[in-house]
Order: C-alpha cells, then sequence, then structure tokens
C-alpha cells in the first residue's frame, strides 16, 4: 500500500518546498515569507518522515521531529519575535520586479534539472529523480540574498539556501549522520540569532535595516 | 594519552564558563591566556607522542590526531597565546560586563579551532568551522561602532553562505560514499584509495567544499568580508583570525584535498587553487599600493599570504612541508604585527597611515618592534617565512608550474615594495620641529609574547630535529600512508 503512495508522496512533499521557495521570492511582505519559510519547514520535516518510513529507519523520524521543531516551529518564531504590527508593515522593495524574479526562478530550477541530470546522473531511484529539487532551492536562496535590501530579508535568503542544501543531503544519500545533522540544526539557529541580534542593532544604529546603508568600509 | 585529546576542546569550554562566573575579579582577564596555554600544551604532547610513532585517537574515532592535526593545534595554541597574552586587558577595563562575554567567546573560539583540527570527520570538522563564524561574530562587532557592526554583518553572511556552500559539498561527498559498502564521512577511512567512490560526485563535492573553506580562509575572489572583520575587531581577535583561523580553513582544503586526489587526481583541484591564490596576490598587490590604514594593510598582508600558501597547496606533497612552516610563521608574526597594531591605535587614536609619523623617534617602544616584525612579513631572512615562500617557488618549479610561481614572485615584488614604502612612511623621518616630545620607550604592554614570537619564528626554520621530522611525517599523512 505504502509503496504505491511513496512516489506520489515524495513528489508531493518536494513539490511544496519548491513552491514555498517560488512564493518567498514573489511576496514582499516579510511576515508572509516568515510563514513561507515555517511551511517549508513542515514540508521538509514530512520528507524526511516519508523517507524515513520508506526505508525502515526510525533514526530519520527522530531527524524528522529535530527538523520540525528548529525550521518548522524555532526559527520562524525566532523571526518573527517581534509586535505583528511593526512587522506586517515591512515591505520589501528588492532589486528585481517579480517578474523578472519569478522568470528567474522558472530559469534556475531548468538549469538545476540539467546539472543533477548532466552531471551526476542520479540513476532512477524516485529520490534521485526529486533531487534537483534541492539544487533549485539552494539557487533560489543565492537569488533572494543577492536581490533582498533588508538585513531579514537576506536571513530569509540564506535559510532558503540551508533548507536547499538539507533537502540534497535526504534526496541522496537519506541523510547525513544524525550527529551532523544535530550539529547542523545547531549552527543555523545560532547564526540566525546572530543575524537577528545584528539586525536589532542595525535599526538602532542606522534607523533601518536596509542593507544598502553598510558602506562605510571600503578601498 | 587519548585524553590529551579532550583537554584542548573541554578545557577551554572550563575557563569560558569562570569567566562569566568570575563576576568582578581581576583574574578574569587571564582566561584567553589559560585557554590558549591549553591548547598550546596538549598540542604539544600530541606532538611528542606523534613523533614516538603512536596515533591518539578517542570518542570513538571521533577524535584522533596524526601529525598534521597535531601539528595545526600547537600552532593554534601558539598564535593564541602571543595574541591572548600580547592584548591582555588592563585590569579595570576587565571588571565591566562586556569582558565577561569577550573572554568566553575568546575561549570558545579557541575550542572550536581545537575541534576543527582534531575532528576525524569531514562532517564534525565543518560543524567546527561554522562554530568559529559563530564565536567570532560578536567578537567582531565587540567594539558596537557603525563600522564593527557593518564589518560584522557581512563577516557572518558571506562567512555562513561560503561555509554553507562547503557543506553542500561534503553533503555530495557523503552521497559519493552512500554508494559504496561503508558511508561515511571519516576523512581517514575516505582517503584510503579502495572505496570506489563515484568520480563525477566527488568532483563536484569537492570543488564545493574547497570553494566553501576558501570563503573563509580568505582567497579571492571570496574575500571580500576579510578586510572589514580584521581591521574592526579587537587587536588580539584579528590576531587570532588572521594568524591562525584562515589556517584553519586551508587544514580543511587540505583534507578535502587528500579525498579528491586519490579518485579524480591532483589536476582539477590544482588549477582551482592555483587561480585563486593568483588573484589573492593580485588583489592584495592592487589595494596594499594605495592603502591608507594599517590595520587593513595587515589584512590585505594575510589575504597576500593565504595566496602564496594556496599555490603551495596545489604545487602538491613537494611543497607542503613549506606550507606548514609557513602556517606557523605567518600565524605568530601576524598575531605579533596584530598586537603591535592595536597598541599604536590606543595611544595614537588613528588607524590612518599617514598620521602616523615617525614613530621610530617618537616611539622606540613600538616602533622596533614593529619594524623587526614587519621585515619578518615582508620575508627577510632569518624569518622562517623566507624560507617558506622559497621553498614554495623552487617546489612549484619543480613540478611544472613555473608560469604560476613566476607570476606569484612578480606580484610578490609589488606587494613588499609597497609594505615597504608604508612602513617607512609611519616609521622613519622626523617630528614635526614645532612639536616638543619625549621619546616614549615603553611597550604599552607585556613586552615577552612580542620577543618569543620573533625569536620562535627566527629560529624555527634552523631546527631540524624534532620540527623538519614533524612537517615530513605530516606531509606524509596527507599523502595517503599513515
Amino acid at each position: 500500500m505504502f509503496e504505491t503512495f511513496y512516489p506520489q508522496l515524495i513528489g508531493l512533499c518536494t513539490g511544496a518546498l519548491l513552491l514555498t521557495s517560488a512564493l518567498m521570492v514573489w511576496r514582499h511582505s516579510l511576515l508572509a515569507s516568515i510563514r513561507l519559510l515555517a511551511l517549508q519547514g513542515v514540508a521538509l520535516a514530512a520528507l524526511v518522515a516519508v523517507i524515513g518510513i520508506a526505508e525502515g529507519e526510525s533514526e530519520l523520524v527522530l531527524v524528522s521531529l529535530l527538523i520540525l521543531s528548529v525550521k518548522g516551529i524555532g526559527l520562524p518564531w525566532v523571526l518573527a519575535h517581534q509586535s505583528k504590527a511593526s512587522i506586517k508593515q515591512i515591505q520589501e522593495s528588492p532589486r528585481l520586479n517579480p517578474t523578472a524574479a519569478l522568470l528567474a526562478v522558472t530559469l534556475l530550477t531548468i538549469l538545476s534539472y540539467v546539472v543533477v541530470s548532466r552531471v551526476f546522473g542520479l540513476g532512477d531511484t524516485t529520490t534521485g529523480h526529486a533531487a534537483p529539487i534541492g539544487l533549485a532551492m539552494v539557487l533560489i536562496g543565492f537569488l533572494l540574498l543577492i536581490s533582498r535590501r533588508r538585513a531579514r530579508s537576506q536571513l530569509i535568503g540564506f535559510l532558503l539556501l540551508d533548507n536547499g542544501i538539507a533537502t540534497i543531503a535526504f534526496l541522496t544519500s537519506g541523510g547525513v549522520p544524525i550527529l551532523l545533522e544535530f550539529a547542523v540544526s545547531l549552527d543555523v539557529l545560532l547564526v540566525v540569532l546572530i543575524l537577528h541580534v545584528f539586525a536589532g542593532r542595525m535599526r538602532t544604529k542606522f534607523g533601518g535595516t536596509a542593507v544598502d546603508q553598510l558602506r562605510e568600509l571600503h578601498d | 594519552m587519548s585524553v590529551v585529546l579532550w583537554i584542548p576542546l573541554v578545557g577551554p569550554l572550563f575557563f569560558a564558563g569562570l569567566s562569566l562566573l568570575l563576576r568582578t575579579s581581576e583574574l578574569r582577564r587571564f582566561v584567553g591566556v589559560a585557554a590558549s596555554s591549553a591548547v598550546l600544551v596538549s598540542g604539544l604532547f600530541l606532538v611528542s607522542a606523534v613523533l614516538n610513532g603512536t596515533v591518539p585517537a578517542s570518542g570513538g574515532g571521533m577524535l584522533r590526531a596524526d601529525a598534521l592535526s597535531a601539528y595545526m593545534l600547537s600552532v593554534v595554541g601558539a598564535v593564541g597565546l602571543i595574541s591572548t597574552w600580547g592584548g591582555l586587558s588592563s585590569a579595570a577595563s576587565s571588571r565591566t560586563k562586556d569582558a565577561a562575554g569577550y573572554e568566553a567567546l575568546i575561549a570558545l573560539f579557541l575550542a572550536a579551532m581545537s575541534l576543527a583540527v582534531l575532528a576525524d570527520s569531514i562532517g564534525l570538522m565543518w560543524a567546527a568551522v561554522e562554530a568559529t563564524t559563530i564565536a567570532t561574530a560578536f567578537l567582531v562587532g565587540h567594539h558596537r561602532t557603525r563600522r564593527s557592526l557593518e564589518a560584522a554583518w557581512k563577516y557572518v553572511i558571506l562567512g555562513s553562505v561560503g561555509v554553507a556552500i562547503a557543506l553542500l559539498g561534503i553533503v555530495l561527498i557523503y552521497a559519493a560514499s552512500v554508494g559504496t559498502d561503508t558511508p561515511t564521512l571519516s576523512w581517514l577511512l575516505l582517503s584510503q584509495s579502495d572505496l570506489g567512490l563515484d568520480p563525477a560526485l566527488i568532483t563536484a563535492g569537492g570543488a564545493l567544499a574547497v570553494l566553501g573553506f576558501a570563503t573563509k580562509s580568505g582567497l579571492a575572489p571570496m574575500h571580500s568580508w576579510l578586510p572589514d572583520a580584521h581591521s574592526q575587531a579587537p587587536a588580539p581577535v584579528s590576531g587570532l583570525m588572521s594568524g591562525v583561523l584562515l589556517s584553519v580553513a586551508l587544514y580543511a582544503i587540505l583534507r578535502i584535498q587528500s579525498i579528491t586526489n586519490l579518485v579524480i587526481g591532483p589536476e582539477f583541484l590544482r588549477t582551482m587553487l592555483s587561480i585563486g591564490g593568483l588573484l589573492s596576490l593580485l588583489v592584495a598587490a592592487s589595494l596594499l599600493i594605495r592603502q591608507r590604514d594599517y590595520k587593513r594593510m595587515l589584512a590585505y598582508s594575510s589575504i597576500e599570504h593565504m595566496g602564496l600558501m594556496a599555490i603551495g597547496v596545489a604545487i602538491g606533497p613537494a611543497a607542503l612541508p613549506s606550507v606548514l612552516l609557513y602556517i606557523l610563521g605567518h600565524g605568530l608574526i601576524k598575531a605579533t604585527l596584530f598586537v603591535i597594531s592595536g597598541r599604536i591605535l590606543k595611544v595614537e587614536g588613528t588607524p590612518v597611515i599617514s598620521d602616523v609619523r615617525a614613530l621610530l623617534v617618537r616611539r622606540p617602544g613600538l616602533a622596533v618592534p614593529w619594524l623587526i616584525a614587519m621585515a619578518a612579513i615582508v620575508g627577510f631572512p632569518p624569518f622562517s617565512i623566507f624560507f617558506s615562500e622559497v621553498g614554495i617557488i623552487m617546489a612549484g618549479w619543480s613540478v611544472g608550474l613555473g608560469v604560476v610561481v613566476g607570476a606569484a614572485l612578480v606580484l610578490l615584488l609589488v606587494i613588499f615594495a609597497a609594505f615597504t614604502r608604508l612602513t617607512v612612511q609611519m616609521t622613519i623621518g622626523a617630528p614635526p620641529h614645532d612639536v616638543a616630545f619625549t621619546p616614549d620607550y615603553s611597550a604599552h604592554g607585556p613586552r615577552l609574547p612580542i620577543i618569543l614570537a620573533l625569536a620562535t619564528t627566527a629560529a624555527v626554520a634552523f631546527v631540524a630535529e624534532p620540527v623538519g621530522a614533524l612537517l615530513l611525517q605530516a606531509t606524509a599523512v596527507l599523502g595517503g600512508s599513515n
């Protein structure tokens, strides 16, 4: 029974991952981006759980719970942890207009399919077929990092990049060893906390969080 | 002996906790010195164990100290000691609340670097390198000015993204090992020749991992965070980051290289690292010529030296003993220079080169060690940097990379000229006539660490036993033997 559903479930989860990534590029409101990030964390946890059940590895189910708590709940909560009223007003004014950005997302997705099938040739497994999604997420994360002006929006780009790497790890090798998974989650959590503190300091020092203001140091 | 492996990890953590507990004690300012001493002593213990033919391992094989790891651990401890001791804060300033966090983060930073060089797992090594970014983030932003905030933001974003790329590479290397009988992240197992790893995955994984760690080791074109972070951090932190954190990232590249060499041969990474190295030298040369800030000048000097080291890594085993000696020499001298630059900044109140004039006449206590250390960093004998540079260039010639080392040599000459000009501008000359002054012979801080660092660097190249033996043994580790 599970075998028939398995490819569909993998497809559903990876589809959700790609869709949330594309929506993050499209939406300009910070609150919407954070909610999409939470949704993406849940989708990633579901993907890991599906792979874990299919391969009969209880360790992966544990990892899935870890991902759900860190990426689905913890990180979005940290990011949204200021008054809802002020966060609702934060609108990004990115360097790319939405049409161009979505076109770029399409091109990046096609590119990652080409790269993965040509370079790696990941065989005929269900997970191998879905692996390009992970690379597409990494590339979309870069796109967000480059095209966004606000500190917190860049942070979301970084988290998308990290989710992409995790997706590749789970789809190509069933995840890295659990100790490393813990270390990676902890590192990402701490980096986000630090950047969050810096974004707060930036607001008091510069009167805003637009990264464009960081232009004092140069040669 | 395997207990010693835990001292450089647990010791600094203990001192970090102590720093937070000692609320107003003056003892707190010695936390960094104590932590680096713990790392240095255990590093030297492990070196002696390795020279006696044992390879201490612990933690179910997660921690392992072969010749290379033991050597790197000693370098971390030595550079840490020079930086923290030389930059010892005054008793009064160590009572503030900020100081507790500062000393604790320094100790954590040392523990993270120790873990990075001791871990026998490229995954754990990755996590430790990322932990160094976390520990140093607030240290770079310690002064809480607009400039230091900007430097810290750029540092954390670029550092984390770079290291995330390295994680992607490590994930692909792990995916390659999943295709074999033993899925593993241990570099000891991965660098054995008979695993049958998938070449396409190893090529992509190796390239991404090296690219990521190259960001962390400040190689061009991913260097743009480095001058900002190293010039805005407090002097001891700059010394640690410039002197040894860059080399720890280079150590990660060496480990990745030992894995890829067996599967796809040395050519691929050789091209990558040669380009990165030459670009770094080019960036350093072009920005040093017109440099106006002496701390940024030191930061660009680090990019230059990392570039030459990367060329040495590209050349391969023939140049590796020189590269390893280079890591020690550059670390000690760069830490010394940053410590002195911190003192100059404190007494002169300006980081601008043209505002600091006639230092040799006005403040001989600072100018004399500054001049000696500058001579060492631009590569005058008897300091070991000279022998390392010559060794790398000779090795490059012998393996047929004459064009690369030739270009490097030309750029080194440009950098030498730029450095000499800037140093002369700062130190030599007469002060303005109408200003009365008395020569200031004070060193404005402990003298002994500076003397120790300069003396070690001057002497180390002449000590064949045990330094030479250790370097050869460390090179053999990377050749896949041991």
